[in-house]
């Protein structure tokens, strides 16, 4: 079954359609990047796909399950808080900008997940923790505070914190923009590990060596619509669209 | 040259010291001289009375009004602050419902002297004189008592103290939490937490930083409020001073002992505060830390 599937999504900000009409199917397994000029509507997509967004029109799904709303009838009704934030357990979410929680070290960021919301037993919690720490080679870092980690640590804790809720997909929201540039390999590792194993992610990135390397589908959005997708080599390597050529000119 | 080591350079003979600060020594010797005249004047008059001070400042009476004092201070705070964060919480609800009574509490209580509402409270009696309890439109009665003996001169204190620091906790609160970056509350939500439990994992313990030094002002500015209750008959340190100096006229005297113990109250909730401060601050450097720097600096 399709991981993530997005039908007809529209999003107004004012009087700005930030988002008009976006459909997208991500397969298990696969990795599929989001590119497109700053304010082409990708991190809102990325928003509307675990519902921090409420999109205006059209459904988002992931694993077949319809993300904050229910069917009744022929229209979708409105899901309470608490089961808005029981569908948002599948998908795990990393942050341009960390927000690692400040008052928590780094292992509280990684069990607060599973101990407070999947009211797991807190010692499995933290051997799981460890695990994922050491998975993104922080395991020395567990006691420290986000205040004392680097950008690329605390990035690296936070995809450990989204991890550990054992999510059906992965969202990145351009995670390597607020590093400074020796730091961004690190993240880049973690995450093409990541795609080795399997994980299912959606990345929006400007790192087009990590989309031409590590993507399965990458997806062109500009204005709000997507205006073309398809594997690396071609969207990337020959693209058919003018608007795609003219952004990819820009930024190689 | 082709060094592969980097040598440090030689050492310099001269040490440096620092430039002689006459003047702080001047300003110093001339805030002593001002300090020491004005305790001469103080002396110097026949009904400052210090043995009288000494003579009532632990009498049983005075202690006894220490004690209120500082159990109203308590449970005002106490009540004041649970409330002021719900009111926050609620000011801040995409609830419209909510967000008006919220706004419409703060605005009465804060928009109103605490001295009235003591007094309004104190003499609730003369609003409604029996207090029932019963089912709406059946003859049920639960409870009916005259309100003067429901309500005391320490319940109406109790009432109209925490009702009033409800109203600015509640403000200090909401700054608090909008001091809070956004993307807390998001990341919170993100790993599947309800707004809630966002609230109150996330968002409320990282304010606490910044709520905690203006909580420590209202604290402060309680405990010294208290004796507005003294028009009430609320049996704190102000109301016993007040009733012994109106029999025997050593009004100074006694003013002196309420004051000293102020005083030495205010500064016990000072060191409170450090400590709350430096337990909050985690993950965030160490405020405390830096305050002992401080008064390391004061004390060099």
């Amino acid at each position: 079954m399709t991981t993530v599937s997005v039908r007809g999504i529209r999003k107004r900000f004012g009087d700005v359609e930030v988002l008009r009409g976006i459909d997208l199917d991500v397969e298990p397994g696969t990795v599929c990047c989001l590119l497109g000029p700053s304010g082409s509507g990708k991190s809102t997509l990325l928003r509307c796909m675990n519902h921090l967004e409420t999109a205006d029109a059209g459904q988002v799904r992931v694993g077949g399950d319809l993300m904050g709303y229910r069917e009744h009838g022929d229209h979708l009704l409105e899901l309470k808080p608490a089961e808005v934030a029981r569908k948002r357990r599948a998908v795990g979410m990393v942050f341009q900008r960390f927000h690692l929680f400040g008052h928590m070290t780094a292992l509280q960021n990684v069990t607060e997940g599973p101990v407070k919301v999947l009211r797991r037993p807190r010692a499995e919690a933290e051997a799981d923790a460890r695990a994922l720490l050491e998975r993104v080679g922080l395991a020395d870092k567990a006691g420290h505070y986000p205040a004392q980690l680097s950008g690329g640590q605390q990035q690296r804790v936070a995809i450990a914190r989204a991890l550990a809720m054992k999510p059906q997909v992965m969202l990145f929201d351009e995670p390597t923009s607020a590093l400074d540039p020796e730091l961004v390999g690190e993240v880049l590792d973690v995450m093409k590990g990541l795609a080795r194993d399997g994980m299912t992610m959606v990345v929006v990135t400007h790192e087009m060596g990590f989309a031409r390397e590590v993507a399965d589908t990458v997806v062109f959005l500009d204005q709000g619509v997507v205006v073309e997708s398809g594997p690396p080599e071609q969207v990337l390597g020959a693209p058919r669209h003018e608007r795609t050529r003219a952004f990819l000119s820009k930024i190689l | 040259m082709t060094a592969t080591e980097i040598a440090a350079p030689a050492p310099v003979e001269q040490t440096i010291r620092k430039r002689p600060r006459w003047g702080r020594w001047l300003a110093a010797a001339a805030v002593l001289a001002v300090l020491g005249g004005v305790v001469a004047l103080l002396l110097s008059s026949p009904n400052l009375e210090p043995g009288t001070i000494g003579q009532y400042l632990f009498r049983d009476f005075v202690v006894r009004g220490v004690l209120v004092t500082l159990w109203l201070t308590a449970v005002a705070m106490v009540l004041g602050l649970a409330g002021g964060a719900v009111l926050a919480v609620m000011r801040l609800s995409p609830n419209p419902v909510l967000r008006g009574v919220s706004w419409l509490f703060v605005w009465v209580f804060r928009g109103t002297p605490l001295l009235v509402q003591i007094i309004f409270f104190g003499f609730l009696g003369a609003l409604f004189p029996t207090i029932t309890l019963g089912i709406p439109f059946t003859d049920v009665v639960l409870f009916s008592q005259p309100t003067s003996a429901v309500i005391s001169g320490t319940t109406a204190a109790v009432l109209a103290l925490s009702l009033n620091e409800m109203a600015y906790a509640a403000e200090v609160v909401r700054g608090g939490i909008l001091g809070v970056d956004p993307g807390q509350d998001e990341a919170a939500r993100a790993i599947g937490m309800t707004p809630g439990m966002a609230m109150r994992r996330v968002v409320l313990p990282q304010a606490m930083r910044t709520i905690i030094p203006p909580m420590g002002n209202e604290t402060i500015t309680m405990l010294k409020s208290t004796a507005l209750v003294s028009v009430i008959a609320g049996r704190d340190l102000m109301t016993a001073v007040q009733t012994v100096y109106q029999q025997n006229y050593k009004v100074i005297p006694l003013l002196v002992v309420a004051a000293i113990w102020y005083l030495a109250l205010v500064s016990l909730l000072s060191v409170g505060q450090f400590f709350l401060e430096r337990r909050f601050g985690r993950g965030h450097g160490n405020p405390a830390k830096s305050i002992l720097k401080g008064l390391g600096g004061l004390r060099r």
